[in-house]
């Protein structure tokens, strides 16, 4: 009955040297992910800025060998190749979003979301093979369009279920006053929930964008690089990404230089998109709504 | 006061409780019932007076919706059609011995698929065996620990690894990692754990090792969003409860919060693999791309994905494309499996998370 409460002191040692260590372990492991992003970042600008020029950005590639030229024509090439996959991805993206969340209650619903994230999980060299099958194959060569096809397969899963989730949060009472004001449902979902969600629809689309901007692997067999100008969507075209993978495998020191300089372009647009996305969607998003 | 052991008396005391109980919902049920019976009685009138054509555009945006969700699903049964469509003749060929065939040789068109296969476990392997227990770290670290104003800086840091295209960490991986395994790593591994046999042999920088480590930094973001998004899910009456007991801080993390959300860990690992397995550019950079088996860490290996990536544009014959279309399949399918099974997990947690919390 009389027995005293064992003292926290004693008791504590050995629990309090495991709280310690995993205390000390969570720290490690931050700062052990957090290190190697720096490094790439301060390689990146490192290696990256020193062949920064003019010419980088206004001029093709010159042959092996040859000091200087850049890589202009595959940073259009990107854009092309991105115009195309905004084109096909937005429209079926958002029209999916909107699907599964003001449609797709039952069973179809969930496995149209279960299939997007499927298809979010294909390796994305599996998509560009299966392009590479229907376009390709078909019309006998690599094209800007085709890589466009790819990329925009790549982007609907994301851009979906975005949509999805930031239509859900737009509260019912919303479409309900608008239904109830005779307004159709077409209107509704389009000019009323989607309108009020458009910020984080607009955030989903842009880290789609940025998510397919880098890929290379698909664009391996569809747009296939060119070291030339091309602005004709049937025709080979470099990308950006492209580029840096075979400049960067390539054995030649200027080219690895300019590797560095189109990977650095490269994740400044992306780090850009997301760093934008991020403060629009600190500011406002649906905050009052949910 | 003891407590009544009779059976007969707690029936009788619970069922008055009850009744007032199921009355309730009936009540509102017929109430709401009658409510929308109303309502759509209100509505079938207006929609007899508005004229026909003002329902058409409600039907034709109906269908062009459903067909953009349907779309979602023709793509995929599309990818799985081209695969199979474009791999017939290696399967014929080769049936299943494909998959533990160990001879990839163009030249006499003979294909077996099993080096890359084991390069592709392998090298993931070894990602997770990196990654899992650092992206919890950073996840338990981001919810339990952090100071709440640092919060947000470190999870966009560790988002932002995920926004790093693969080509970049490949450029990286060959410029800055491989000379570092290289030069220090390697060799120090070589002298403390080199009796194993996983860590000899010639040390080139690049090769399994490297692509493992490469890989795993690409799939932390994607495990520890994951789990950081189960940790947050669990009530914080479960935090509060542990500690109420006398808990230190790990063990409430350890009871109180781990343990509930495991499935949804797991489910995030899986979901991790998945990324893993059809990685491709990074991996095709710093795995040094040699079709062998071999013991050791430090040796070069092949995936998958990068054979598809390396040799799909210049396959010559059709046997040869159609083998790389096989190993493509083969990839398309273990994706699928693994990312099918990630997302049922993750996704009956939060469903029962969801359903508790508006209980």
């Amino acid at each position: 009955m009389h027995k005293p409460p064992e003292s926290p002191q004693t008791l504590s040692i050995w629990r309090r040297l495991t709280n310690h260590t995993a205390t000390g372990f969570a720290v490690v492991a931050a700062v052990l992910v957090i290190v190697p992003l720096l490094a790439i970042f301060v390689d990146l600008v490192m290696k990256g800025a020193s062949s920064f020029n003019l010419a980088f950005l206004t001029q093709t590639p010159k042959p092996p060998g040859e000091v200087g030229g850049g890589m202009a024509n595959a940073i259009v090439g990107t854009g092309l190749i991105l115009a195309v996959a905004s084109v096909l991805g937005l429209p079926l993206g958002i029209g999916c979003g909107i699907y599964l969340a003001e449609y797709g209650r039952g069973r179809s619903g969930d496995l149209i979301r279960f299939t997007a994230d499927v298809l979010n999980g294909i390796p994305s060299i599996v998509i560009g093979m299966a392009v590479y099958g229907l376009i390709v194959l078909r019309q006998k060569h690599f094209s800007a369009f085709s890589g466009g096809v790819a990329l925009g397969i790549m982007m609907i899963p994301t851009i979906a279920r975005a949509t999805e989730e930031m239509l859900l949060m737009v509260p019912n009472v919303v479409r309900e006053a608008a239904l109830g004001l005779g307004i159709p449902k077409w209107r509704t979902a389009l000019s009323i929930t989607l309108r009020t969600a458009s910020a984080g629809v607009i955030t989903g689309c842009m880290l789609a964008f940025a998510r397919v901007a880098g890929e290379t692997a698909p664009l391996l067999f569809t747009a296939f690089g060119n070291q030339f100008w091309n602005l004709k969507l049937n025709q080979p075209t470099a990308a950006l990404s492209l580029q840096v993978y075979t400049y960067g495998l390539s054995p030649y020191d200027d080219w690895h230089k300019q590797a560095w300089t189109g990977a650095l372009i490269l994740i400044v647009m992306i780090v850009g998109a997301v760093a934008a996305v991020r403060i629009v969607t600190s500011r406002g998003k649906l905050k009052g709504a949910s | 006061m003891p407590e009544s052991p009779n059976p007969a008396n707690s029936p009788g005391s619970v069922e008055p409780a009850q009744k007032p109980l199921t009355a309730i919902p009936t009540l509102a049920q017929t109430a709401t019932e009658r409510k929308t019976v109303a309502v759509s009685s209100a509505l079938e009138r207006i929609r007899r007076t508005h004229p026909r054509s003002s329902r058409i555009p409600d039907k034709t945006f109906a269908l062009l919706i459903l067909l953009t969700g349907l779309s979602v699903f023709a793509i995929v049964v599309f990818v799985a059609w081209e695969l199979v469509d474009k791999s017939k003749l290696s399967l014929h060929q080769f049936g299943f011995s494909f998959f533990w065939g160990r001879d990839w040789d163009p030249v006499n068109d003979q294909y077996g698929a099993l080096p890359f296969i084991y390069g592709t476990l392998v090298s993931s392997f070894l990602a997770l065996l990196i990654a899992v227990p650092l992206s919890i770290g950073v996840a338990v670290f981001i919810t339990e620990m952090c100071p709440i104003r640092l919060r947000p800086i470190i999870s966009f840091l560790v988002e932002l690894l995920a926004a790093i295209p693969s080509v970049i960490y490949g450029l990286w991986g060959v410029f800055a990692l491989a000379p570092l395994l290289r030069e220090y790593v390697e060799p120090f591994l070589a002298k403390t754990l080199g009796w194993t046999g996983f860590f000899s042999g010639p040390m080139y920088g690049i090769g399994m090792l490297a692509a493992g480590i490469i890989m795993s930094i690409m799939v932390i973001p994607i495990i520890s969003s994951i789990t950081r998004e189960v940790l947050t899910a669990v009530p914080q009456s479960q935090r509060e409860a542990v500690l109420a007991l006398g808990a230190t801080r790990w063990e409430m993390i350890r009871m109180g919060v781990l343990r509930n959300a495991r499935i949804g860990i797991v489910g995030g690992i899986i979901l991790g693999l998945g990324r893993a397995l059809g990685e491709t550019m990074a991996v095709t950079m710093v795995i040094g791309n040699r079709a062998e088996i071999s013991r050791s860490l430090f040796a070069p290996g092949y995936t998958m994905a990068s054979v598809i990536a390396n040799e799909f544009t210049e396959a010559t014959g059709d046997l040869y494309l159609s083998a790389l279309v096989e190993i493509g399949l083969a990839l398309f399918l273990v994706t699928l499996i693994v990312n099918a099974l990630a997302r049922l997990l993750v996704w009956t947690i939060t469903r029962g998370q969801t359903g508790r919390a508006s209980a």
